[in-house]
């Protein structure tokens, strides 16, 4: 098994979940990767504070499809104040891989996309 | 030629495959810069005594020897700044700004690097300007005739057609001489900036051929060290140019209240200079000129029908690029469907495959090839055929991991 590109990372980044963007989001941002251009675009619903629905939208590389596609996963139904609180960490566990350094910026693109969530939105 | 440079052998698995980013540096450089420090040292221009002395002489040696290197006329029209990024901003600052006013449009190209485009926008911003950009065809060339179908009006508001000699991600070679005498019947008063920093390292330059008013380039493409570039301007143009770095070593006279500044260059050398990579730039020349242009051609044009012969077999690889060897450079941008840039460099690297993923600083480009990045592999003369073997090899193991 290839050591970074494991089975979880392929099948997340070739068939992504919650990727699109939602109509009529309640919250919607973006954050770029300088480096490669790359973008990821969050559009959230919120209900009583909890996310509701989330999708993820954007080109980027295995890595940073594969991440957006888990951390949303996780973040469905929390609130809002539980995803303020997750780490670089916490997003890098989910990838469960070692990662060089030009790639973490790939891994936490989205995770940085999420940062920009003002509260109360 | 790998022998000459002592980064492959001390890392003896290295395809370097990134030479338009920055070249590797054959011994004969590093032994130059490091024999300044051992045995020349001391800052130029200062001092009485003979080591001061010797060290400017050598400095200025060198000015001499990049004005014959680009057929300039005079030494005086070669001043060093530390990047190409610094020469075009001085065009746009100390030339343009000086000299255009608001609604005087600056041609500029689709294939610029960003270098040569955001200095111009932010001209625009200070003082009105316009810009107007040559689009890129499908053969990937500028299509620069698309000029004359503008309004007269429009036309002779053309003061400045600035705009690289080789795309550094699509290695097209401009013609420069075809395209400048177009601009100038259009209008014979417009000025010619040239970025050339991807061009100096392959390709004899001689500006008094080119008809250019401003060229550009840096050392560390050509073999030189990092932080030295050029900036070839016209005799003429020097007195009405303004200085960006203010301070010592550019003055003729400083009172309290006023300054005058020294000729040029001197004027645009404020503060101590990158002495021991200006030296180090005078060695790259002198390595150059003794393999000789003519020979670094030949043998790129030979990596570089390989190349595309090796990718027109692999029906997965997507090439951004001509194919004809005479009018371009190996800077190869290529795609491999489904699979991000980013992914093959990794899968690349860890066949000690050195190639750079992403936009490449030229993000205007990239709209237009209508892809977020691409991955580049590109060659100088040190390369070899077994080093294109290894990438496809690579390139094999790319297709593997991603099921391709």
């Amino acid at each position: 098994m290839d050591p970074l590109y494991r089975e979880i990372i392929l099948e997340h980044s070739q068939n992504p979940q919650n990727f699109g963007v939602l109509n009529n989001a309640d919250i919607d941002v973006t954050e770029i990767n300088p480096l490669c251009g790359d973008s990821i675009r969050l559009t959230l619903a919120i209900e009583k504070g909890r996310v509701k629905k989330i999708l993820f939208f954007g080109v980027g590389c295995a890595i940073s499809q594969a991440s957006a596609s888990l951390f949303t996963e996780e973040m469905k139904n929390k609130s809002l104040a539980e995803i303020k609180k997750m780490s670089e960490q916490d997003v890098l566990d989910l990838l469960g891989v070692t990662l060089t350094p030009a790639r973490m910026a790939c891994a936490l693109l989205v995770y940085k996309t999420g940062k920009k969530i003002r509260l109360p939105f | 030629m790998k022998k000459d440079f002592p980064i492959f052998t001390n890392y003896p698995e290295l395809v370097y495959l990134d030479s338009a980013a920055t070249s590797q540096k054959p011994q004969a450089v590093i032994s130059a810069v490091s024999e300044f420090y051992t045995t020349y040292n001391a800052n130029i221009h200062r001092g009485i005594y003979d080591l001061s002395q010797h060290a400017t002489g050598l400095f200025e040696e060198v000015r001499k020897k990049v004005a014959d290197f680009i057929g300039a006329k005079r030494s005086s029209e070669i001043i060093f700044t530390s990047k190409t990024t610094e020469s075009l901003n001085l065009v746009a600052f100390g030339w343009a700004k000086k000299h255009l006013k608001k609604g005087d449009i600056v041609v500029l190209s689709e294939m610029e690097h960003h270098a040569n485009i955001v200095p111009w926008q932010q001209l625009k911003k200070e003082i009105g300007i316009e810009l107007y950009y040559l689009s890129v065809n499908k053969e990937y060339n500028l299509d620069y005739k698309k000029i004359a179908s503008l309004p007269l009006a429009m036309t002779k508001k053309i003061k400045l057609l600035s705009f690289t000699h080789v795309s550094n991600v699509l290695g097209t070679i401009n013609s420069l001489e075809e395209i400048i005498s177009y601009f100038k019947k259009l209008n014979p008063e417009m000025k010619i900036c040239i970025d050339a920093a991807q061009s100096v390292p392959h390709i004899q330059i001689d500006v008094s051929k080119i008809d250019c008013d401003f060229l550009a380039f840096s050392a560390h493409k050509m073999l030189g060290p990092t932080g030295v570039g050029v900036l070839y301007a016209r005799e003429e143009l020097l007195e009405n140019m303004d200085p960006l770095v203010f301070g010592g070593g550019m003055i003729r006279k400083v009172t309290k209240e006023n300054v005058t500044w020294a000729d040029a260059p001197d004027k645009f050398e404020g503060g101590t200079q990158n002495l021991e990579g200006v030296i180090g730039l005078g060695a790259a020349i002198e390595y150059l000129q003794k393999i000789g242009f003519e020979t670094i051609r030949r043998h790129e044009q030979e990596l570089i029908e390989y190349v595309i012969e090796k990718f027109a077999q692999n029906k997965d690889i997507v090439l951004f690029g001509h194919r004809d060897i005479s009018s371009r450079l190996g800077i190869f941008s290529f795609a491999i469907e489904k699979v991000h840039p980013h992914d093959i460099a990794e899968v690349l690297n860890r066949n000690h495959i050195a190639v750079r993923a992403g936009h490449h600083c030229a993000q205007p480009l990239m709209d237009v090839l209508n892809v977020a990045g691409t991955v580049r592999a590109s060659f100088y003369f040190y390369n070899t055929k077994s080093d294109i073997d290894r990438l496809c090899e690579g390139i094999e193991e790319v297709k593997k991991v991603f099921r391709k």
